[in-house]
């Protein structure tokens, strides 16, 4: 029973941090029909840049974080508006390529400025543990759940009730028809890619929190937010978040109880659960619980 | 026909793009000059090692090898339009189908010790016969889908590749690779043939050099078939090709296997290259390695896969060789602003974007740009 609390509150950390990786996908997909294949390195430098904060400048923790998201909305905008935004008209796929490009580029990079040196992003959190219900839980796993909703809530809100938001989703449905309501298209790709560079930086620094310290290594985890879009729907931002949760506690209880049951599965057989449960749900669903289903036409 | 071919070889010489039959149109060299080029390219691929210092035998080997799985990759990519990642997954099962037929038994590993004539052919098949299984799968989705599900493929992959120990000798140990030792005749050793002493990497250069022309004609034979027309329909507006007849499972099943197909070879062959292999080595870097070598080779083009991959395998040395010029750039290790690796690296990203951005042909197109501008020299067009 306490193993079970223990690894569905883990899982729902995990699955926190999937979700807002998910949703920082499906923002930019739905703008601008790219999947961010240079998300696991947005991500990574995100942390980079709240360790950075936190202990080479000294600021606390949720104001590096606060600032690490900031950088990384910038960095965001610029590499949308220096490599995307040529892609424009062009097929899904050439873009999509681009942004693996970018991916290499940034990920050397972040190992460059991560250095050899141990980074941790000074986080309150650690490894302190509460007592529930006889279960050790990690408080880093609750507030990852928690901080994670909590941004996508935001982000939700700042869709659908502010100004600009509208000026998104408009851009989203129609972007033809957007540009002449008067919106600036452009500067709604890059915002799309600012929020998105954000809250890949707000993951990063989840992730790294609780842990040993920042490393190029862990870039990949950011990779199983695309079975997450798949089972989500790739342009759902609802679907994403249910996603990452289901996603996440199914690799999480697959870490406690496989090795138990199915030893057959080999080690480490929780990572690859996500991308099984991606198959499957492409075999059964291919545009995912909550996506729309694409029509086709001659 | 013999007289049809007669009257286009008189009209071919003064106007080469004078075509008077659409056999002629379509024939695999349906110009003097490309004939001529292939010619020139294939000798001195034969004359080359013979010049060139060892390592760089064992380069131009790799860069075959490339050539390889850059056409097969690009069969699917540039022809059918479907993007995969998935290419290392592909790779990693005919290596380890050449390893356990061809390979020796060492402990738990498993090796059968069989020809190359046998396992050669089914480094090809076995991925193949894999990527048909999946193919109902991967038809279902397209586009960027595509691109996801292969990736997840490889990650399954390597999970696989790390506990299948008696197959691949698990995680961080390996195992060795198939002997190529073909009808009896070992193409891994020094051998001498008619008085003069010829190294193991030439003579596997030159066995190499013979699998890559055969591959390399069949897949420009291939795509100018009825087959290479429905990829081309598919690629272009899947729902129309439906429309007009073309059976998108069965085409999309093709274009999978035979890309398949072409990276078991490559990755068998890689394998012995490499000498040692880890299940690490079939890695997501590898599949972008080759999604490189075709969208800067240039997208449907057989000759652009090749110029690809003599690209993509030949930077590190470039760039080694250049930074050589630059005082502070590139010393090994935290010396410099970027050692050489992660400045090989950074180039390479940064060409995927550029090529994609400022010619998506490729330096395929880059030399249709060449060959245009002096075709009409002095004028500008």
């Amino acid at each position: 029973m306490e193993d079970l609390i223990a690894s569905l509150v883990r899982g729902f950390g995990l699955g926190g941090l999937y979700a807002l990786l998910g949703v920082s996908f499906v923002i930019i997909y739905r703008a601008t029909g790219v999947i961010n294949f240079a998300t696991p390195a947005l991500m990574i430098l995100g942390a980079f840049f709240t360790g950075s904060f936190g202990n080479a400048v000294g600021l606390p923790f949720w104001l590096s974080v606060l600032l690490g998201m900031a950088v990384m909305a910038i960095i965001g905008m610029i590499i949308e508006r220096v490599a995307l935004r040529p892609m424009v008209g062009r097929p899904a796929f050439s873009a999509a390529t681009v942004t693996v490009g970018i991916f290499i580029i940034l990920l050397i990079v972040a190992g460059r400025l991560i250095g050899s040196e141990l980074l941790t992003v000074n986080d309150p959190f650690g490894l302190n543990t509460i007592d529930v219900l006889g279960a050790r839980l990690f408080t880093i796993d609750i507030a990852r759940l928690v901080i994670a909703l909590a941004a996508i809530a935001i982000v939700g809100l700042f869709l659908t009730r502010s100004r600009t938001g509208l000026a998104m989703r408009a851009t989203a449905f129609d972007q033809e028809t957007s540009l002449a309501q008067g919106i600036n298209v452009g500067r709604m790709f890059g915002l799309s890619w600012g929020i998105a560079a954000a809250m890949a930086a707000l993951a990063g620094a989840l992730l790294t929190a609780g842990s040993s310290g920042v490393e190029t290594t862990i870039a990949l985890v950011a990779l199983k937010a695309l079975p997450v879009i798949i089972l989500g729907g790739l342009d759902s931002i609802k679907g994403s978040v249910i996603a990452g949760l289901i996603i996440g506690v199914a690799e999480s209880l697959t870490r406690t109880y496989q090795p138990e049951f199915a030893p057959w599965l080999g080690a480490n057989f929780d990572v690859i659960v996500p991308y099984i449960i991606m198959i499957i749900v492409l075999m059964i669903r291919p545009y995912g619980l909550f996506g729309t289903k694409e029509v086709v036409r001659v | 026909m013999t007289t049809a071919t007669k009257d286009s070889r008189k009209t071919v010489r003064g106007r080469p793009q004078l075509f008077t039959s659409y056999a002629r149109e379509m024939s695999i060299f349906n110009t003097r000059v490309k004939r001529n080029w292939a010619i020139v390219g294939i000798l001195a691929l034969g004359i080359l090692p013979f010049l060139l210092q060892r390592d760089m035998v064992a380069l131009l080997t790799t860069v075959l090898i490339y050539a390889i799985g850059g056409i097969g990759l690009n069969l699917l990519t540039g022809y059918a339009g479907q993007v995969s990642l998935g290419q290392a997954f592909f790779m990693g099962l005919g290596a380890y189908t050449a390893a356990v037929l061809g390979g020796e038994s060492k402990g738990d590993v498993i090796g059968l010790g069989w020809d190359m004539a046998i396992w050669l052919p089914l480094a090809g098949l076995v991925p193949a016969l894999i990527a048909l299984i999946l193919a109902p799968l991967a038809a279902r989705v397209r586009g960027l889908y595509l691109a996801i599900l292969t990736l997840g493929l490889v990650f399954i992959g390597e999970h696989i590749f790390k506990e299948a120990k008696p197959i691949t000798g698990g995680a961080g140990v390996g195992r060795a690779p198939a002997d190529p030792v073909f009808l009896g005749f070992d193409l891994f050793s020094n051998q001498t043939i008619l008085g003069y002493r010829i190294d193991r990497f030439t003579i596997f250069y030159f066995a190499t050099l013979v699998i890559f022309l055969v591959l390399a004609f069949a897949a420009r034979n291939f795509v100018r078939s009825r087959f290479g027309r429905n990829f081309a329909a598919v690629r272009d507006r899947d729902v129309a090709a439906e429309v007009m007849g073309v059976s998108l499972l069965r085409t999309k099943t093709l274009a999978f296997s035979v890309s398949s197909f072409y990276a078991g070879i490559s990755g068998a062959l890689l394998s012995i290259v490499i000498g040692r292999i880890s299940p690490e080595t079939w890695n997501i870097f590898l599949s972008i390695d080759f999604l490189a070598v075709v969208f800067i080779g240039g997208l449907a083009t057989i000759t652009g896969s090749i110029m690809g991959a003599v690209f993509v395998v030949l930077l590190p040395k470039l760039v080694n060789w250049i930074t050589g010029f630059i005082p502070g750039a590139g010393g090994i290790g935290d010396g410099g602003l970027l050692n050489v690796f992660e400045l090989q690296t950074i180039i390479f990203g940064l060409l995927i974007v550029l090529f994609l951005i400022l010619e998506p042909r490729g330096l395929y197109g880059l030399w249709l740009r060449l060959r245009n501008y002096f075709k009409a020299w002095p004028f500008s067009f």
